[in-house]
């Protein structure tokens, strides 16, 4: 435990001194960055995007807009949270100009009422995953997480796809706290809803498809 | 506890981020409450599947020519900078 506490450590006052020197013009210290952290910006952004060459994009300009305004990032959160937040910003952006209204914002069709039941309660297989082959697999899950609205499935890729914190979560949103708790437990309850149509368990139904 | 509260805490509980009291109640009404019992297990998997089936892995070549254009767009930012001042 101490040792990983410590890797962790190293790893922080490492990440500082690259940023120090990219802001001193360094862009070996900056590439090292953008290794870091690109796949994880592609994923963010494809998935609030649903879009690879937009996703592209994100990634160039959040790095590019990150590097630009390197003064302005004062270190009182980590270097990835002030990036993605960015990248989120920038996808948000992508997503409004694709889609004929304007207004996507991560408040949209957030008003349901909280905690309502899940209509559906039946049980899935016990191994859904085995159900199908891996690319099916992967088309099902992307399809069911499209059909979230944007604040609930980015909310739901940060906490449990890309597994940052709840606080770091709202950072980057710049959410409150609670607004990223019952974002993610709207969202979580959807995505369970709507996998049940996949994954059902066939044995003990009513013999209904 | 009914299952509106038991929805209301499933969050937490799924994080473990919950006093011990609410968890004790949570569990005695899962004990007894077969929809919230199924309810729990399917959300537990759905985001184990989400999180163990990554979607969206950049391609290492994709990825390459994204660095490689990050870099030089950083670099003309740089010239232009150190050129206006």
């Amino acid at each position: 435990m101490e040792t990983i506490q410590n890797k962790a450590g190293e790893e922080i006052t490492n990440e500082m001194a690259l940023v120090q020197s990219a802001k001193q013009g360094d862009l070996e210290a900056f590439s090292e960055l953008v290794k870091r952290y690109d796949r994880n910006v592609f994923r963010i952004a494809q998935h609030i995007t649903h879009n690879e060459e937009d996703a592209q994009d994100v990634v160039q300009e959040a790095f590019l807009k990150a590097y630009q305004n390197l003064e302005q990032f004062q270190g009182n959160s980590k270097f990835y949270t002030w990036l993605v937040r960015i990248a989120v910003n920038e996808a948000l952006m992508k997503l409004r100009r694709r889609r004929s209204d304007k207004t996507v914002s991560l408040d949209e069709d957030v008003e349901t009422e909280e905690g309502s039941m899940p209509r559906e309660v039946a049980d899935w297989s016990p191994n859904p995953e085995q159900l199908y082959g891996q690319s099916e697999l992967g088309d099902i899950l992307k399809k069911t997480i499209q059909g979230l609205p944007p604040g609930f499935r980015t909310v739901f890729v940060l906490r449990d796809v890309e597994g940052l914190s709840t606080e770091e979560t709202a950072e980057m949103l710049g959410l409150s706290i609670p607004a990223v708790k019952s974002r993610l437990l709207r969202a979580r309850l959807q995505l369970r809803e709507r996998l049940a149509k996949y994954f059902k368990s066939k044995r003990g139904g009513d013999g209904q498809p | 506890m009914n299952c509106k509260d038991f929805l209301k805490e499933l969050t937490d509980y799924l994080d473990g981020t919950i006093s011990v009291t609410v968890r004790e109640e949570l569990d005695e009404h899962l004990h007894w409450c077969r929809d919230c019992h199924v309810v729990l297990n399917t959300t537990k998997k759905t985001i184990e599947i989400y999180r163990d089936n990554r979607l969206y892995e950049l391609p290492e070549k994709l990825r390459n020519q994204l660095q490689d254009a990050i870099l030089s767009k950083c670099k003309a930012a740089k010239q232009t900078r150190k050129s206006s001042t």
